[in-house]
C-alpha cells in the first residue's frame, strides 16, 4: 500500500503519482499523512483507488474527484469535493462551507455539520449530512440529492432548480421558489436508498421533509418581481 | 411674405429620442431592456490616440522587407506548457447557447488558420470548438456549467472568469428561447427555462481564496495549463495587482465596450470603465510588482482595428482579445440582410437583441435552421481574413515607429487628441509635453 508522508513529499508530488495512476493499477489502496490542512489534496483523482487521509485537509480536497473512494479522517476545509463526476468522499470530521459545490455525480457523506453554502449549484452529486448544515445551502441547486439528518440554516434551496433537499431536523427558513413537497413512493424509495449507501441505519423515513423547486421564477415574468 | 408664427420643434439633448423611446416601452412592459453586445455610449477610446511614427530622431523598418514580429508567448510565469500565438489579437470568450454551433466552429476554424486562440464561454466546452480550434481556452466560470476535469485537461488554457466588461458584477442571463435541448443538457438544466448563471464564484471569495483555487487547478492539470484570470474593468489596478498575487500566468482586462450575451441596457453603458481607461493602471500594477512582460496582460473591449491593436501594446498589454468584431467578421449585422433586420424592429448596424435566438446571420442563435445560415469554413475564412488584416494593420504601425516587434511599441509613440484621453493613456496632449494629471501646466 503506497504511503504518502506530506511532511516528506508534497500535495504536487502526491497528486501527480495519484494522476500517472493507470485504470487498472494494483496500488488501489492508499494513505495520507500529516495533511495538516494543506489544500487541493488528492484533487483532480481519476482511479478506481480508495484514499484514506488521515487528518485534517484544507481547501478543495478531493476537488473534480473521478471514480476514487477518498476518505477524509478529519475535517474538511472549504469546498470539499467540489465539482466532483464520480465515486464518494467521506469526511468523517466537519466540513466547511461550500461542500460538495457544483458536483455533477458521486457520493459525498459528512459525518458531522457542514457549514453555508453546502450544495450550492449541484449538478448531480448526492451529499448527505449527518449533522447538520448552513445558511444559503443548494442554492441554484441543479440536480442531485441533498440529504440532512440535522437542521437546515437560513435560505435554504435559494433559486433551486430540479435538485431534491431531504431534511430530518428543522429549517430556518425557505430560499426563493424554494417550498416543501410532498414524499412519493418514488422519492422514499431514493431516500431510503441513499441513506443505505451512507449507512445511516436508524433513518425513519417518516421524520424526513422534502424541498424542491416551486418552478415559479424559471422564466422572468414581472410579477415575481418580489422573489428575486 | 409673411414670417413664420412657429419655431421648428426642438428636441431635448436630455430627452432625446431614442430616451424617450426606452421609457416608453419600459412604462408599457414593466421591466428592464435586455440586449447582447457592449456600451454604445461615446466613450473615451483609442481613436482618440495617435501614434507618432518615425521622424529625424526615430528610424522606421522598411515595410514588407524587413521583420516585425508579431508573436506572443501566454503562461511563461508558472505554467509547463505556455501557449505561443502567432498574432496578438486572441478571439474572446463566447459561450455555445449565446452562439450556435456553427459559429463557434467558424471562430475556431478561423483563430487556428492565422495561429491564434479561440475561448469557450459559459456552458462548456464543445467537441466543435476542441475540434476546430488548435489553441483553446477554457472559461472556468461561477455557473460552473459542463465543467469537468476531462475538459479541463484537454484545453491549452484556462481562463478563470471573474467578471466581464459589459457587466462587471453581473452574472449571465441566457433566456429560455435559446436553451435547446443540447444547451439545456450541457448546463445540466430544463429545456426552455432563463438560465441565470451566478455573479459569484460558488467555492471562493477574494483574493486569498482565489490562490487556493488557482492552487487547486494547477494540481489537477499537473501544472501544464496557463490560468489566467479575466475581470471586467473597474478597478484594474488593483485587481491585476491582485490576481498576481493569487498566482495568475496572465490577467485579462475586459472593459465596457466588450460584448455580452444578453444584459440589462442599463448596467451595460452604467457599470465599468471604458477599456482605454483600463490599460495604464494595470500595467502599472504590473510594473510596480516587477511583473510586466512575466505575467502577460491581455486587453479586451472594443478592438476594432490593428491600430487600436497597435495602441494596446504600446500602452504595455501583450496581447488582444476581440468578440464583437469577430462576430461581424462572420457576418453579423451583414447589411445584406436588412429585411429580415427590419422584420425584426432594427436595422443592420444596430441589431442587438442577441437573447432573443432570432439572429438572421444564424450566429446568435440556436434555432438550426438559422444557423446552417452560417456557413462555418466561409465564415471561418472571413474571420482568418479579419484577424490577417489586424495583425497587418499592427505591424505597418509597427514598423513605422521603427520597431521589429510589436511589443516593442511604447508609450512614447503616442499623443493624445483630447485632454481626456491624455489623462487616462497617460501619453501627452497632441502638441504639447502635457500629461494632464501628471504634470503641472
Amino acid at each position: 500500500m503506497p504511503m504518502i508522508d506530506l511532511d516528506r513529499q508534497t500535495v504536487r508530488e502526491l497528486n501527480a503519482a495519484l494522476h500517472r495512476l493507470a485504470p487498472d493499477t494494483n496500488e488501489t489502496l492508499w494513505e495520507v499523512t500529516n495533511s495538516d490542512g494543506k489544500h487541493a489534496i488528492g484533487a483532480g483523482v481519476d482511479a478506481p483507488i480508495e484514499i484514506h487521509i488521515k487528518g485534517h485537509v484544507g481547501y478543495y480536497c478531493a476537488g473534480m474527484n473521478k471514480q476514487a473512494s477518498i476518505c477524509i479522517h478529519g475535517n474538511a476545509g472549504t469546498g470539499v469535493a467540489e465539482n466532483m463526476m464520480s465515486g464518494v468522499v467521506h469526511v468523517m470530521g466537519d466540513a466547511s462551507q461550500s461542500a460538495g459545490a457544483t458536483g455533477h455525480g458521486g457520493l459525498l457523506i459528512v459525518d458531522g455539520d457542514a457549514a453555508a453554502r453546502c450544495g450550492i449549484s449541484m449538478k448531480g452529486i448526492d451529499i448527505i449530512v449527518k449533522g447538520s448544515i448552513g445558511a444559503m445551502s443548494a442554492f441554484m441547486a441543479q440536480a442531485g440529492n441533498l440529504v440532512v439528518l440535522g437542521d437546515a440554516g437560513e435560505a435554504l434551496g435559494d433559486s433551486i432548480y430540479e435538485a431534491t433537499i431531504f431534511v430530518r431536523g428543522k429549517v430556518r427558513s425557505l430560499g426563493a421558489d424554494c417550498i416543501e413537497k410532498p414524499m412519493a413512493k418514488e422519492d422514499r424509495a431514493r431516500l431510503a436508498e441513499l441513506l443505505r449507501r451512507a449507512g445511516v441505519e436508524d433513518g425513519d423515513l417518516d421524520e424526513f421533509r422534502m424541498y424542491g423547486s416551486a418552478r415559479r421564477l424559471y422564466n422572468f415574468h414581472i410579477d415575481n418581481i418580489a422573489s428575486y | 411674405m409673411a414670417a413664420s408664427r412657429s419655431t421648428e420643434p426642438r428636441f431635448s439633448a436630455t430627452f432625446d429620442r431614442y430616451t424617450i423611446s426606452e421609457i416608453q416601452r419600459a412604462a408599457a412592459t414593466g421591466i428592464y431592456d435586455i440586449r447582447g453586445g457592449g456600451a454604445k455610449r461615446r466613450v473615451p477610446h483609442f481613436d482618440d490616440l495617435l501614434f507618432l511614427g518615425a521622424s529625424v530622431s526615430r528610424y522606421p523598418l522598411e515595410g514588407y522587407r524587413e521583420k516585425c514580429g508579431t508573436d506572443v508567448v501566454l503562461g511563461s510565469r508558472f505554467a509547463k506548457k505556455p501557449i505561443h500565438l502567432k498574432t496578438p489579437v486572441t478571439i474572446a470568450g463566447m459561450s455555445f447557447g449565446a452562439l450556435s454551433s456553427t459559429a463557434k466552429e467558424a471562430l475556431g476554424r478561423g483563430a487556428s488558420v492565422v495561429g491564434t486562440s479561440t475561448t469557450t464561454g459559459d456552458g462548456g466546452m464543445t467537441n466543435e470548438e476542441r475540434t476546430h480550434s488548435s489553441t483553446l481556452v477554457y472559461q472556468y466560470l461561477p455557473s460552473r456549467y459542463g465543467m469537468n476535469p476531462d475538459d479541463l485537461r484537454r484545453a491549452d488554457a484556462i481562463e478563470i472568469v471573474v467578471g466581464q466588461g459589459a457587466k462587471p458584477g453581473g452574472g449571465g442571463m441566457l433566456l429560455g428561447q435559446k436553451i435547446s435541448k443540447r444547451v439545456a443538457e450541457m448546463r445540466t438544466l430544463p429545456e426552455g427555462i432563463d438560465q441565470r448563471s451566478a455573479s459569484r464564484h460558488p467555492d471562493w471569495t477574494g483574493p486569498d481564496d482565489l490562490e487556493i483555487k488557482i492552487e487547486e487547478l494547477r494540481e489537477i492539470t499537473d501544472w501544464e495549463k496557463p490560468i489566467y484570470v479575466k475581470v471586467g474593468a473597474s478597478r484594474p489596478y488593483y485587481d491585476t495587482a491582485l490576481a498576481v498575487k493569487a498566482g495568475a500566468d496572465v490577467v485579462v482586462i475586459d472593459g465596457m465596450q466588450g460584448g455580452t450575451a444578453a444584459t440589462q441596457e442599463v448596467f451595460i453603458e452604467n457599470v465599468g470603465i471604458p477599456t482605454l481607461a483600463a490599460v495604464r493602471p494595470a500595467v502599472e500594477a504590473l510594473q510596480e510588482l516587477g511583473m510586466h512582460r512575466k505575467v502577460q496582460l491581455i486587453i479586451s473591449g472594443g478592438i476594432r482595428n490593428g491600430a487600436d491593436v497597435a495602441k494596446a501594446l504600446a500602452l504595455g498589454a501583450d496581447a488582444v482579445a476581440i468578440g464583437t468584431a469577430a462576430l461581424i467578421a462572420l457576418g453579423d449585422n451583414n447589411p445584406a440582410l436588412e429585411s429580415e433586420y427590419n422584420k425584426l424592429g432594427t436595422t443592420a448596424g444596430a441589431y442587438d437583441d442577441w437573447h432573443e435566438g432570432l439572429d438572421p446571420a444564424g450566429i446568435t442563435t440556436q434555432d438550426p435552421e438559422l444557423a446552417k445560415r452560417l456557413d462555418p469554413v466561409a465564415g471561418g475564412r472571413r474571420l482568418a481574413n479579419f484577424l490577417s488584416v489586424l495583425t497587418l494593420e499592427a505591424q505597418t504601425i509597427a514598423r513605422a515607429c521603427g520597431k521589429s516587434h510589436v511589443h516593442n511599441l511604447e508609450p512614447e509613440d503616442l499623443v493624445a487628441l483630447t485632454v481626456e484621453a491624455a489623462a487616462i493613456a497617460r501619453v501627452p496632449l497632441v502638441g504639447t509635453n502635457w500629461i494632464p494629471g501628471r504634470d503641472r501646466y
